[in-house]
């Protein structure tokens, strides 16, 4: 296993150098930085699933002429899981990039944009390998730079400057807690490595566990983008290149993740008060219901699915709060399926939102817009991109039997067994919270029947739609892989349960993988049979023999008949894209009916023609929504900032007198500091 | 007999009483009204010539349509079907039972809306598009409830499976001292039934007003077979929610063994349950006029505090 991590970090190594190598050549650039990076992300797989079945949790030092610093890794059962899923979503995004890398030539440097990656990819490997927490930083701080320079690979765009920015700002205040956290638990564990904060972490005074556990929420959390830190995530998301984008949105926000359940279950030895489990339980059903309910209203395609990732890290923190809860009642079987179920949702998730924004990567190559209702049509010039974009939003909807039905279907039930609380606050808490992953779940599939139908059906939107042809080779197979996990990770909760069983196990202490089982792996049943169950496969054999059924009565009942084609009755004009429902209007009811939520502009103004107010010259129509959480949050901070700023400007007066004088005086508060 | 050809036998039973009561129901709701409006109104066996005949249609295609149009009829016939085999109808002796419990039913009826939704947008017509978008809206405040009012019965029964559910309170196991938080969750899956299978005061399937109409606009554009398909499904719905309610709250009478004579009277006392149910419905049709769309959220969000009080009723009486 120590080979196949050098090799790992051998590969993405030469991935950065060797795009470098070949000057004035774009194409072998992009294709040079992808095939290291397929290669490294083909030896993460191995190692990722050899470190989940392993007994025992690999480990390798390197030590550093720096103190408190070590090279320290760590591949236990929860680390490879990410490794796994990082290398999954690294591989279809770089197989991908070998075509879609052809729309940055000439523009930037590709060789720069392949190196970037690779060197994402490998610093996001190593924050959930990292053993030692200063080091843990130093890869953090790694992928936040990567990412951000990957954001900004369009600099020539205002707009995304401004979101790398942001980025920039939002990432660091998020590292300030996150070495805030790690700071805590090395004052009392006395070194930075995980080992020494395993121990203390469990012994410290309730006071400064409540401050580690609030710092790693917020550190993390902005990260992962939860509400209402989650601000940046929307501007950054789609302002990235699309593979970099699946990256962001399918694996990067999920280290976070990964931090959290690292320091919840590890450091802190899973011993919480009830509220932390609620608190991080809200902060989720917040997530999840403004997420979607945000996404339901952008047109911009990159947007939409920017918000989606803030909803579903939502899922996964209501799975992980409701294990947080049950574990503070010693109910351990059920804290381990609630992060099971989390963590199901984790990869579920990497994998369809990889796999959206891939597709909608596609959708800008072929189109040059990110306006969704310039689309309209697609699916019959773009037939296999329409396929596997409609494969992810079936999955992201959670429809059955794909994965994302599977893991939603195990947070319900583990919501569900909320009713073994003591407590009838909890007791009433939990199936509200259902209710609200309800609301989501149905809130998300109307967002995706959206994108889907506006993007891909009916008549072609503009010019653009119309000339768009299939995206190459190289790209569908990207968004083919992915595609077929999807379905994999729903057909086979067989396979993937008793891997995540391995994480949970030694996390909380009891092994559920036989509890959750049922019928030889063939059905999912938390608890018991009797108290809920569910097939996907038996439901996928039931869905086609069904479907095969309609076809048999079709035939049965009314023969063989030709169809007929004719075109589509427009109450006698000839149907134009113009008539049909655009995606503002799809989702005016929804807009209308919460616009409690979105405090809705909606500014109409006509100019009528001077003979007669019955007839209007033109209309111009205006519509956004408040952006609550900037304008009430963002803005007062920023503003408080601004206005020290501007005091502190008078230390900086652009004479070089006077910056002589500051050094010099720095120099003498020093010089008294030493003596 | 082997279990296995006994399941298969079961399922396939399921499978037909299902199919062919569907249209009946949708009849008899027909002539409830028309009696209602002093019509003598179609026979109740109408429906099954109406799907007999369209079958026999040549089908008529958009040319703007991609292949969604023409696979979204079987797929939710499937979906709907596949749900429906998930509740109990006549016996509480479901071999599916295992397949999925009320989570997977409301996503396996999901799973057809969300087709229906697409094949309304694929035409291009406006009003396919307008009936999308309110489906869409309906969809999204009819789950809540529905997912609050199931579970303040599974917990009575301790179970969220259906046949689970059914067969214990059949038996008379686990049933409440005080039966009010039943009968407030038995209202919020009513007002939910009638939302999602599109009933006044929700949907009027009888008409074609472009003012007023959800599921008949997202249709529009189908013809023959495939309007026999969905005709079908939306016939299934309405029997798989009647059969939810019928023997979630009142199972009495559902066979619970395998006894040829408890399945008879089983299948009769369904027939008759679901019957009476749907006649309800037809007077509910004629006594209420259809509420504006955007009045829907008051009646849907009755329906959730419904349910959510019918939680706490549950939890305040076992306490």
């Amino acid at each position: 296993m120590h080979i196949l991590l050098i090799a790992l970090c051998l590969c993405y190594a030469l991935g950065l150098v060797l795009p470098f190598c070949v000057p004035r050549k774009p194409q072998t650039q992009g294709i040079v930085g992808s095939v290291c990076a397929c290669a490294a992300s083909l030896i993460g797989i191995t190692l990722g699933l050899s470190g989940l079945l392993a007994s025992e949790p690999m480990t390798a030092i390197v030590a550093s002429p720096i103190p408190l610093l070590a090279f320290a890794v760590r591949l236990d059962p929860l680390a490879s899981f990410f490794v796994l899923t990082i290398s999954l979503a690294g591989l279809a995004a770089s197989i991908y990039a070998m075509g879609y890398l052809k729309e940055f030539h000439g523009r930037v440097s590709v060789a720069a944009l392949a190196a970037l990656t690779n060197g994402f990819l490998l610093s996001m490997t190593l924050v959930v390998i990292a053993d030692n927490g200063f080091f843990f930083l130093i890869a953090w701080e790694l992928m936040s730079l990567a990412s951000y320079f990957l954001v900004v690979t369009e600099h020539e765009k205002a707009d995304v400057r401004y979101a790398g920015f942001f980025y920039l700002v939002m990432t660091h205040v998020g590292t300030a807690f996150v070495i805030f956290t790690y700071l805590i638990l090395f004052q009392s564990a006395g070194s930075f490595s995980f080992d020494a904060f395993r121990h203390p972490g469990q012994s410290l005074p309730e006071g400064m566990r409540t401050l580690v556990f609030l710092a790693a929420l917020i550190g993390f959390g902005t990260k992962a983008g939860i509400v209402p830190l989650h601000v940046w995530l929307p501007y950054a998301h789609p302002a990235a290149p699309s593979h970099i984008s699946a990256l962001m949105s399918g694996v990067m926000i999920k280290t976070a993740i990964y931090a959290l359940i690292r320091v919840y279950f590890d450091f802190l030895g899973g011993q919480f008060p009830w509220w932390w489990g609620f608190l991080v339980l809200l902060v989720g059903t917040l997530s999840a219901i403004l997420g979607v309910m945000y996404a339901l209203m952008e047109h911009d395609l990159k947007r939409l699915l920017a918000f989606h990732s803030v909803e579903n890290i939502g899922i996964i923190l209501l799975g992980i709060g409701a294990g947080m809860i049950f574990q503070t009642y010693g109910l351990k079987e059920f804290a381990a399926l609630g992060l099971l179920a989390g963590l199901y949702h984790t990869i579920n998730h990497a994998m369809f939102k990889a796999l959206l924004f891939l597709g909608a990567g596609s959708l800008v190559y072929a189109t040059h817009t990110r306006n969704m209702e310039e689309y309209g049509g697609l699916l019959r010039r773009m037939p296999w991109t329409g396929l596997f974009f409609l494969i992810g939003a079936v999955s992201i909807s959670a429809l059955p039997p794909t994965n994302g039905f599977v893991s939603e279907w195990l947070v319900f039930q583990t919501l569900f067994l909320s009713f073994q609380f003591p407590d009838l606050f909890l007791k009433l808490m939990l199936p509200i919270a259902a209710a609200i992953l309800a609301l989501t779940g149905v809130l998300a599939l109307a967002c995706f029947a959206k994108a889907f139908g506006i993007s891909f059906l009916a008549l072609p939107r503009s010019a653009h739609a119309r000339h768009a042809e299939e995206v190459p080779v190289a790209m569908r197979i990207g968004m083919g892989i992915l595609a077929l996990l999807c379905v994999g990770l729903g057909l086979a909760p067989m396979i993937v349960v008793p891997l995540l069983d391995r994480i949970t196990g030694p996390l909380t202490g009891v092994s559920i993988s036989d509890k959750v089982l049922a019928l030889d792996g063939w059905a999912l049943a938390p608890v018991n049979m009797e108290f809920s169950s569910v097939s996907p496969p038996m439901l996928a054999a039931m869905l086609i023999l069904g479907g095969l059924l309609g076809l048999a009565l079709a035939f049965l009942f009314g023969g063989h008949l030709v169809k007929r084609y004719y075109k589509t009755w427009g109450c006698g004009i000839n149907l134009s894209p113009r008539m049909e429902y655009t995606a503002t209007g799809f989702v005016q009811p929804i807009k209308r009916v919460f616009s409690t939520i979105y405090q809705p502009t909606i500014k109409l103004e006509t100019e009528f023609l001077q003979e007669s107010r019955y007839f209007a010259k033109q209309r111009k129509f205006e519509f956004h929504i408040e952006p609550v959480f900037e304008k009430y949050l963002y803005d007062p901070v920023v503003h408080i900032f601004m206005r020290i700023a501007d005091r502190l400007r008078i230390l900086q007066a652009g004479s070089l007198h006077l910056y002589l004088a500051y050094i010099f005086v720095t120099l003498v508060v020093l010089l008294l500091f030493a003596v | 007999m082997s279990p296995i050809i006994q399941s298969l036998l079961l399922v396939t039973a399921q499978v037909i009483v299902l199919l062919t009561v569907s249209p009946f129901l949708v009849g008899l709701i027909r002539k409830v009204k028309a009696r209602f409006q002093c019509r003598q109104g179609a026979s109740v066996f109408q429906p099954y010539a109406d799907l007999a005949k369209l079958f026999r249609k040549q089908p008529v295609i958009s040319t703007t349509t991609s292949w969604i149009f023409t696979a979204t009829p079987y797929i939710l016939f499937a979906s709907t079907l596949s749900a429906g085999l998930l509740v109990p109808t006549f016996t509480t002796q479901t071999p599916l039972n295992f397949a999925g419990n009320i989570i997977a039913l409301v996503y396996l009826l999901a799973l057809g809306t969300f087709f229906l939704i697409l094949a309304g947008l694929d035409a291009g017509s406006a009003f396919g598009g307008m009936g999308s978008s309110r489906e869409a809206i309906i969809a999204s405040l009819t789950e809540p409830a529905m997912i609050l009012s199931i579970f303040a019965i599974a917990l009575t029964a301790g179970s969220t499976n259906l046949s689970t559910i059914v067969h214990k309170t059949a038996l008379l196991e686990g049933i409440a001292t005080d039966p009010s938080p039943h009968l407030m969750a038995l209202a919020a899956l009513f007002i939910v039934a009638l939302a999602e299978t599109g009933r006044v005061p929700v949907d009027n399937p009888a008409t074609h007003l472009e003012l007023t109409m959800i599921h008949e606009a997202m249709v529009l554009e189908y013809s023959g077979r495939y309007l026999a398909l969905i005709e079908w499904a939306a016939g299934l719905k309405l029997a798989v929610f009647l059969s939810l309610i019928a023997n979630v709250f009142a199972p009495w009478g559902i066979a619970t063994t395998l006894a040829p004579t408890t399945m008879g009277i089983g299948l009769v006392v369904y027939v008759v349950k679901i019957a009476g149910l749907a006649v309800l419905i037809g007077v509910i049709e004629c006594m209420f006029a259809k509420l504006r769309l955007f009045r829907v959220t008051d009646l849907l969000g009755v329906a959730f505090i419904l349910a959510l009080l019918g939680l706490l009723f549950f939890y305040i009486l076992r306490s």
